[in-house]
């Protein structure tokens, strides 16, 4: 049983390169790194924020509203006085939670049924991929957003809304590397040899398939961000009081006119730099695992 | 293959696609919420108002006579009807579609041009600083959200500089473009830009691309990451090859060498890109017209989020996946007839 | 006085180096030789000898990450190093031609033969129009033995034998000075070989032009050309007569080429190959870059790399066989 799972563990580690060899990859890896140290920023500082900022994100009227960047409020105010700089700060919870259970919904749907059909092949492998075909065609945010409006608001259900969009992606990228992997003689010895699918599967096919699943994992990250961000833009967010950068986007909306241009830009370049960070790690990743020959 | 075979078994394909596509919304918006009209009141108050409405909007027969009235309405050009006032969604969203269509029509050509663009120009500066600046920016450009770029549009060019409207699509103190009549037969395409030149009038065309301009570049510039990307990597393959070393050995210039050998192999992929990336785009467009109060399909649906106006979104969501299905179907059948791989 | 040049092309101590991402290549070292009027040059080497990159330094094309470091290049007395780019793109095509090895990959897929005569003559005379540049396009193609109906076909409707005389009428369009034939058989089968080298030999007669023939394989330089260099590690190791490297090579590489060279006549004939194999340019070995491979080594050798020793009126080795360290 040890030897199995050891066994196991030393084959996905030799896959993903360690952190310390990431920096001797060239450009690639330092991509990955920037990224990795970005993200790793950003949830640091969210989880901190209660201890780390100046004011209580959510009270109203710490400051005069609406007054531009200065010494004691280095990100200005909002029209409700509150302090733009802690709700930067703070306001990357809501979003961190919708990506991250978006993609661990993505990853405990789509990728069973990605390696179930494209292994399984035949005429249930080609239904499926009729159906993830049309929904991978179908325009993301507009399929988000009629299941976020159907579904009401709360976490919960933009994150459902997001894992709908992004489940053929996985779909794909699986079944892609499956159907290369199913026919390698290693996996025919095994079949040979009475191996039960499920053996197969977990211990063949899937650590192969795993350097896949983590780039379209973070690309997923990145694009459920912006995608959260969006929802919320359009006011299918999260109905509770919690500072948020996409609400601050919404609402700092229609403060432009009067030229409070800080309201929006503050939490508008966290997210950018969030959505940023795990965009570079995916890159990043996918260059080193499959590098372009750019001699 | 022949182009005629893959044209056809390409149409046949999209049959089955658009079949799901419309089930899909069916099940989304009928199905998952249990009981759209609930939803659209809330709270189970008034029972008599909500069964009048379901009756009367057909939501009260069994799913799968629904199911069928549903698709066939929509080969009839019936998108259903709205729960504020019970007209038909079709009539309300007849010119919101072209308007969409206008600014994603040209937030395309943004993306493409800005695209290419500086694909060139960054092949050409290879590893040098323009080089990863350009990469950068591509890279960039896809994290931005869509409506903050828009908003810091709006703030600098629009209300900074006080040259661009920050919102709506035209002039409003202009009568729209109409297009032009010859006797009896009325040509408008619903574009504004087509309109106006068609009704010849130039000071309307030129109000329409005043109001085109900041979102169509908005959306544009978040799409060009991608054409940026393929376009370089394109290039840098193409401009390796022997033919163009050749070319150069011939004393061929390079701008010759760049735009008429390299670029022109490198065109059809940035076709099909453009195929795939149509999906991204009109998601995109939403946010777009929220920002700027462009009148179209994805502010329509927003507007109706507002109201609970769950047919009417099921309507609009339906058109959609319909007019992205069809243009797909477009771009892969002009890329078949462009590929001299299938052709011959 | 007038001086004449003394010869077409002279070029002097031409250097080139790769800067890649692993280190830098010295392509090419040390290289000098003339040409003259409607003479051939064969040079021979194996890849990697540097053999390409010199003919490509010629027109000033080496690519990207190459740099030519040092050295003149001297055509009808002028050095090409220094020429501006209007006149390095004049130079190209017209005055110095290029052939290049795989047909197949150097003509543009989606343009029509035809456009490519129309393109070339027009960018180098402009006044030309189109239907003259197409006229004198069929006149090339009779020259070189392509049926002009031909003209209208795309590079893909063409066997390669009949797209490398297509290369060939390209290069001698605008009647250039000098053809550079970079391994203009390698990517043909063996009969339409010889009728290409056959065809070059035949237009040289007809054009004047001189050829300078680039390839691994010594025996096809043996009988076409007049005098021969052999490549190798980017240096030339041997520079005489045709005939005289044929009779009497002196640098122990040359010896192995002549050696390899399979004699039909020859019954029971061994064929002797050069053990080893050429160096890493990154990390050449000190002293002669043939050391490693030569049967005749001397302590020298290995130290230090031996000068070019002239040993007669057109002969040269470069090999301390022929010249001990006070010779240079």
């Amino acid at each position: 049983m040890q030897k199995k799972s050891k066994a196991r563990k030393s084959m996905v580690s030799s896959l993903m390169p360690s952190l310390g060899s990431l920096a001797k990859r060239g450009l690639a890896g330092w991509l990955v790194i920037i990224g990795i140290v970005l993200v790793t920023a950003i949830v640091v500082v969210t989880m901190i924020s209660p201890w780390i900022r100046p004011h209580d994100p959510s009270t109203i009227l710490v400051g005069q509203p609406l007054v531009a960047p200065n010494s004691q409020f280095p990100f200005g105010t909002n029209d409700l006085g509150q302090d733009v700089f802690s709700r930067a700060l703070s306001g990357g919870g809501i979003m961190l939670q919708v990506s991250i259970l978006s993609v661990a919904i993505c990853l405990l749907i789509g990728v069973p049924l990605g390696l179930f059909s494209s292994y399984a092949g035949g005429i249930i492998d080609r239904i499926f991929c009729l159906i993830m075909d049309s929904i991978y065609a179908f325009p993301g945010l507009v399929l988000a957003i009629a299941v976020a409006a159907m579904l009401g608001r709360g976490v919960t259900n933009m994150a459902i809304s997001i894992a709908v969009v992004y489940v053929p992606s996985y779909f794909r990228v699986i079944r892609s590397q499956v159907l290369s992997i199913k026919e390698m003689p290693y996996v025919e010895a095994a079949n040979s040899i009475g191996a039960k699918t499920r053996t197969v599967l977990s211990r063949y096919i899937l650590p192969n398939v795993v350097p896949s699943i983590v780039v379209i994992a973070t690309v997923n990250f990145a694009d459920a961000i912006l995608t959260a961000a969006g929802l919320t833009f359009i006011g299918l967010g999260v109905p509770v009081d919690i500072p948020d950068w996409g609400w601050d986007l919404t609402n700092g909306r229609r403060l432009l006119t009067s030229g409070a241009w800080w309201v929006i830009t503050f939490p508008g370049i966290m997210i950018i730099l969030l959505a940023l960070g795990f965009t570079l790690i995916g890159e990043g990743l996918s260059e080193l695992l499959n590098p372009r020959l750019e001699q | 293959m022949t182009l005629r075979s893959y044209v056809i078994s390409r149409i046949i394909l999209t049959i089955p696609m658009i079949f799901i596509l419309l089930t899909m919304v069916f099940v989304v918006i009928r199905i998952l919420p249990g009981d759209p009209v609930l939803l659209h009141f809330e709270k189970a108050e008034n029972l008599a108002a909500m069964e009048e409405m379901r009756h009367r909007l057909g939501l009260d027969k069994p799913i799968w006579v629904q199911y069928f009235e549903y698709v066939a309405g929509i080969f009839r050009g019936d998108l259903g009807e709205s729960m504020q006032d019970y007209s038909p969604v079709a009539q309300q969203i007849w010119s919101a579609f072209p308007a969409t269509m206008e600014l994603a029509i040209f937030s395309m050509v943004v993306a493409v041009a800005v695209g290419i663009f500086f694909g060139v120009e960054s092949s050409k500066a290879y590893n040098k600083p323009q080089d990863h600046m350009i990469r950068i920016f591509g890279i960039v450009a896809y994290a931005i959200p869509v409506f903050f770029l828009g908003m810091i549009l709006q703030i600098t060019l629009g209300v900074g500089l006080h040259l661009l409207p920050t919102g709506l699509r035209f002039n409003p103190t202009l009568s729209t473009p109409t297009g032009i009549s010859i006797g009896n037969v009325h040509f408008s395409t619903g574009l504004y830009t087509v309109d106006s030149l068609l009704e010849g009038n130039i000071y309307k065309f030129v109000e329409t691309l005043r109001y085109l301009f900041l979102p169509s570049l908005t959306l544009g510039l978040v799409l060009s990451g991608v054409f940026i990307r393929l376009t370089r990597s394109n290039m840098l393959e193409t401009l390796r090859l022997d033919f163009v070393t050749a070319a150069r050995a011939r004393g061929l210039s390079e701008n010759k060498v760049t735009y008429s050998y390299a670029l022109r192999n490198a065109f059809l992929p940035v076709l099909t890109m453009m195929g795939l990336q149509f999906a991204t785009l009109l998601g995109g467009a939403v946010l777009t017209e929220t920002t700027f109060s462009w009148p179209g399909l994805g502010r329509y649906i927003v507007d109706r989020i507002g109201f609970r106006d769950y047919t009417a979104i099921q309507g609009a969501v339906v058109l959609f996946g319909i007019f992205v299905s069809v243009v797909s179907l477009v771009v892969d059948l002009l890329y078949a007839y462009l590929d001299p791989r299938i052709r011959l | 006085m007038n001086r004449e040049p003394a010869h077409l092309l002279t070029v002097k101590d031409l250097a080139v180096e790769y800067w890649t991402r692993r280190g830098i290549v010295r392509a090419v070292e040390d290289i000098s030789f003339s040409l003259d009027k409607g003479e051939t040059l064969g040079v021979v080497g194996e890849s990697g000898s540097g053999k390409s990159t010199l003919g490509l330094s010629l027109i000033h094309l080496v690519p990207y990450p190459g740099r030519i470091i040092r050295g003149t290049i001297l055509l009808e007395g002028q050095n090409i190093l220094k020429f501006g780019n209007k006149e390095t793109r004049d130079l190209r095509g017209r005055r110095i031609s290029y052939v290049f090895q795989d047909p197949m990959t150097s003509l543009n897929p989606v343009e029509r033969i035809k456009n490519h005569f129309v393109e070339l003559i027009r960018t180098h005379e402009p006044k030309v129009t189109a239907s003259e540049a197409i006229t004198r396009t069929r006149k090339l193609f009779k020259d070189v033995g392509i049926q002009p109906e031909r003209i209208d076909d795309y590079p893909h409707q063409l066997s390669g034998g009949m797209r490398q005389r297509v290369m060939i009428a390209l290069a001698l369009a605008l009647n250039p000075s000098i053809v550079i034939a970079d391994e203009p058989t390698t990517a043909l089968d063996v009969i339409v070989q010889a009728k290409i080298l056959d065809l070059l030999k035949t237009l040289q007669d007809t054009y004047g032009m001189a050829l300078m023939l680039i390839t691994h394989d010594l025996s096809i330089v043996l009988e076409r050309s007049d005098k021969i260099m052999v490549m190798y590690a980017g240096r030339i190791v041997e520079q005489a007569l045709s005939m005289t490297l044929y009779a009497q090579a002196q640098h122990p590489y040359s010896q192995g080429l002549l050696k390899s060279i399979p004699n039909i006549e020859l019954a029971e004939q061994k064929l002797t190959a050069i053990g080893g194999a050429p160096p890493d340019l990154r990390n050449p070995p000190t002293g002669c870059p043939f050391w490693p491979r030569c049967p005749y080594i001397m302590e020298i050798c290995k130290i230090k790399d031996p000068p070019l020793f002239q040993t007669s009126k057109d002969h040269f080795a470069k090999c301390y066989l022929y010249g001990g360290e006070k010779s240079s």
